[in-house]
């Protein structure tokens, strides 16, 4: 055990005392993030988003005040760019558009929902207010467009909590609430508890209802910033020339003698290799921070939840290490792995969503992303910028998992048949 | 005195080539022992299985009554192993790469620290400590390379040919750290292509060609089994066939061995002075002008010559 700490230990110093590695592992990443803020026009206006165009279906039964403010807010000029809406009449054909993949999301407001919510005579007369039990909107998401439906989710979300807001403190009116632009699409596209409702909330349990939450309710409203999606995707991107160039050492190792002298000391293979392995995660890990905070740093980039981030980057990197493994064990050569493994950076880039939001590619794309860290990853660090927390990232965690154990158990079965001794 | 390593039968195949072909042998507790081979003999070969490098493909050899197949560990942590190739992180500094190979043989704390002080000061580059190890000359880079091997102060220490292409001010001082761990009661096995290597260090030295001990003991001893033999060697011009030279002295009476090396010939007669008038003549006939003329007593190399008709270095 210490030794596999002492080698990981080792390896890390290694990785940050090598130039080109240094480049590879920070610069670029570091370089590209701000090339492409510039491009998204990130560092010339604050209102640019790096999603827009949201395919998102209102079904608009209510047909009350509550119903269409939020119908308007999001027709609203200001989510003209990030969203694309269109009302539909029928919930169930709009239903069936999203499991065809053709929007996003749906938002069923459901008949009755003013009414619900907006005290009536009778009730003052009663003394009733409170209990009134409110019909609650179904916002039903596309499993495949997280992003895009964490955003809708955010924005009724945040159109609720205000509705909530003023009708437990009575304090306005709804109508003033409404109509003195209080509910604003600014307010509403705000980074709210919506994205944290998990990837399908059409299941009774867990269907949004109106309800408070705090920190939405106290305005911290943050608006979802093109380089909270470039930033984690140029870091994972990078994160993968990382894992090579740990694998890569392995080799090299083998090559420059420093490995079969591991193998005459009194150290066996397991902790050599569970040493190397773990050197390349430390190296990956370190790197992902770095580059984390160095965003929060000069862009005021926010990442979101510290633990859902921290977690979230952890199980990134076993994931990639996963892969970094693999490719090892299949080279043969160092400069091998650092080809392929540039490749296979390049690839799970680009059909990981480095580049393109996956939400704008072909399914086919989106259905390879799966086995890349990158797509999982970057599903969910889009799902902390949008005001998720730990709790919300299980699918990707899982999936991050899953994804390295199995390389591990697939790399050490072909390791089992390689030469560690001799090239 | 035991023997600290017993080699028995040992074979090392590589496919259908034999590398090493059933060498046995055994060295003694405090000895240097010195396994002089020409390139491609075999040397490394059988280090690395001695060293629980590589599996033997057959036989077995026990370290301190270890079984380096039965038992790798047991002998792992009472060798120390000076590879041929420098085996070092050049991105670390010479202490960090003393303090990481301590560490993988179980030092820790002060008695590591102190450890790796001592080494360096053995080895000569306590001022170059906190330099990385890719700034150094080849010299000081093999003396690291050697550093790594003595940190946990091992019974049987393998030193495969640590002299290779370096000056020869560092190899002086590498020769002298041989001495002085052996005096310090460290057992060595010391390989080597040098015979005056060979021969200024070692109490016995095994030969080794073509995969085989071909001649085991002091050097008296190997001397004596050539019968006494002296070398002539002739420093001819560079322009002249010292081969076809070489070939035709052999006919001479009481010559029993001649080779041409570059512009050398040696000779193995039984006495030289026998033979020297012939030989001159021969060279004379032949229009090959000798520019000088040296009589070696028995050596390594006569005894390499005597038992394989070719001489150590070509
Ligand atoms: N991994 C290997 N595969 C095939 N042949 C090898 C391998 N290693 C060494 N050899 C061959 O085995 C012979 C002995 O090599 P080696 O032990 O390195 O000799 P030495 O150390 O005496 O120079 C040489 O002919 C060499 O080419
Ligand atoms: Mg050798």
């Amino acid at each position: 055990m210490l030794k596999t700490f002492l080698i990981g230990i080792k390896d890390v110093r290694l990785a940050f005392r090598d130039r080109a590695a240094l480049i590879l592992m920070l610069a670029a990443p570091f370089v590209l993030t701000v090339g492409l803020g510039l491009v998204t026009g990130r560092f010339s206006s604050n209102t640019s988003s790096g999603v827009s165009d949201i395919p998102v279906i209102i079904v608009n039964l209510d047909n009350d005040q509550l119903g269409n403010a939020l119908a308007d807010v999001f027709n609203s000029a200001d989510l003209a760019d990030l969203l694309e809406p269109t009302s539909g009449s029928d919930p169930e054909a709009a239903r069936k558009s999203i499991d065809e993949d053709k929007a996003a999301a749906v938002v069923i407001i459901p008949e009755g929902f003013t009414k619900s919510i907006i005290p009536q005579q009778s009730d003052f007369a009663n003394g009733n207010v409170v209990a009134a039990d409110p019909v609650k909107i179904e916002v039903y998401a596309n499993p495949s467009r997280s992003t895009g439906a964490g955003i809708v989710k955010a924005i009724v979300d945040e159109f609720l909590s205000r509705v909530e807001e003023a009708r437990v403190s009575e304090t306005t009116s709804i109508e003033q609430l409404i109509f003195s632009g209080r509910i604003t699409p600014q307010q509403a596209l705000a980074t709210g508890s919506a994205a944290s409702q998990g990837i399908q909330t059409t299941s009774p349990a867990s269907t949004l209802a109106v309800k408070i939450n705090s920190s939405t309710a106290n305005g911290d409203a943050v608006k979802f910033d093109a380089l909270a999606y470039i930033a984690p995707a140029m870091a994972l991107m990078f994160l993968m020339y990382t894992v090579s160039y740990g694998g890569r050492s392995i080799l090299a190792e083998r090559a420059q003698g420093t490995l079969p002298r591991l193998l005459v000391s009194p150290t066996n293979t397991a902790q050599i290799l569970g040493g190397k392995v773990f050197g390349i995660f430390l190296t990956g890990t370190i790197q992902m921070l770095i580059l984390i905070g160095a965003s929060s740093l000069f862009f005021q980039l926010k990442w979101g939840d510290p633990l859902g981030v921290i977690v979230l980057v952890l199980a990134a990197v076993f994931g990639a290490t996963g892969w970094g493994m693999v490719i090892t064990a299949l080279a043969r050569t160092p400069s091998q792995v650092a080809s392929v493994g540039t490749a296979i950076m390049l690839i799970f880039g680009i059909m990981g969503g480095s580049f393109i939001n996956l939400e704008q590619m072909p399914s086919f794309v989106q259905t390879f992303s799966k086995i890349t860290p990158n797509a999982w990853a970057l599903d969910g660090f889009t799902t902390l910028g949008l005001g998720g927390t730990l709790t919300d990232l299980s699918a990707p965690i899982i999936a991050l998992l899953s994804m390295g154990s199995i390389l591990f158990l697939v790399s050490v079965v072909l390791f089992g048949k390689k030469n560690l001794v001799q090239k | 005195m035991s023997a600290i390593l017993h080699v028995q039968n040992l074979v090392k195949n590589y496919g259908d080539f034999k590398a090493v072909k059933g060498v046995s042998f055994d060295i003694e507790e405090g000895e240097i022992f010195s396994l002089l081979g020409p390139n491609g003999a075999g040397k490394t070969t059988t280090i690395s299985m001695l060293s629980t490098l590589y599996t033997p493909t057959s036989g077995d050899a026990t370290i301190g009554g270890h079984s380096i197949t039965k038992d790798p560990m047991g002998v792992r942590g009472i060798i120390g192993v000076v590879p041929q190739d420098l085996a070092l992180y050049e991105d670390l500094t010479a202490r960090e790469n003393l303090i990481f190979w301590g560490q993988m043989y179980n030092l820790s704390g002060k008695s590591l620290t102190t450890r790796v002080d001592e080494v360096l000061e053995q080895i000569g580059l306590t001022d170059k400590a906190k330099d990385r190890v890719k700034t150094y000359s080849g010299g000081m880079k093999r003396r690291v390379n050697i550093g790594v091997g003595l940190l946990h102060k091992p019974r049987l220490l393998f030193m495969d040919e640590p002299t290779v292409g370096i000056d020869p001010q560092s190899r002086r001082a590498i020769l002298d750290t041989v001495k002085d761990l052996s005096k310090q009661g460290m057992t060595l096995l010391y390989t080597t292509h040098y015979m005056e290597e060979a021969e200024e260090l070692s109490n016995r030295v095994g030969i080794f060609d073509h995969g085989e001990m071909i001649a085991i003991g002091t050097q008296k001893e190997l001397t004596q089994q050539v019968g006494e033999a002296e070398t002539l060697i002739l420093h001819v011009g560079e322009n002249d066939d010292s081969e076809a030279l070489a070939k035709t002295l052999k006919d001479i009476q009481g010559v029993q061995q001649a080779t041409a090396v570059d512009h050398e010939v040696s000779i193995v007669c039984a006495e030289a002075e026998d033979v020297l008038a012939a030989v001159v003549t021969k060279a004379n006939d032949r229009g090959i002008k000798i520019r000088s003329i040296d009589i070696r007593e028995p050596n390594l190399e006569a005894v390499f010559l005597h038992l394989t008709g070719r001489a150590l270095r070509d």
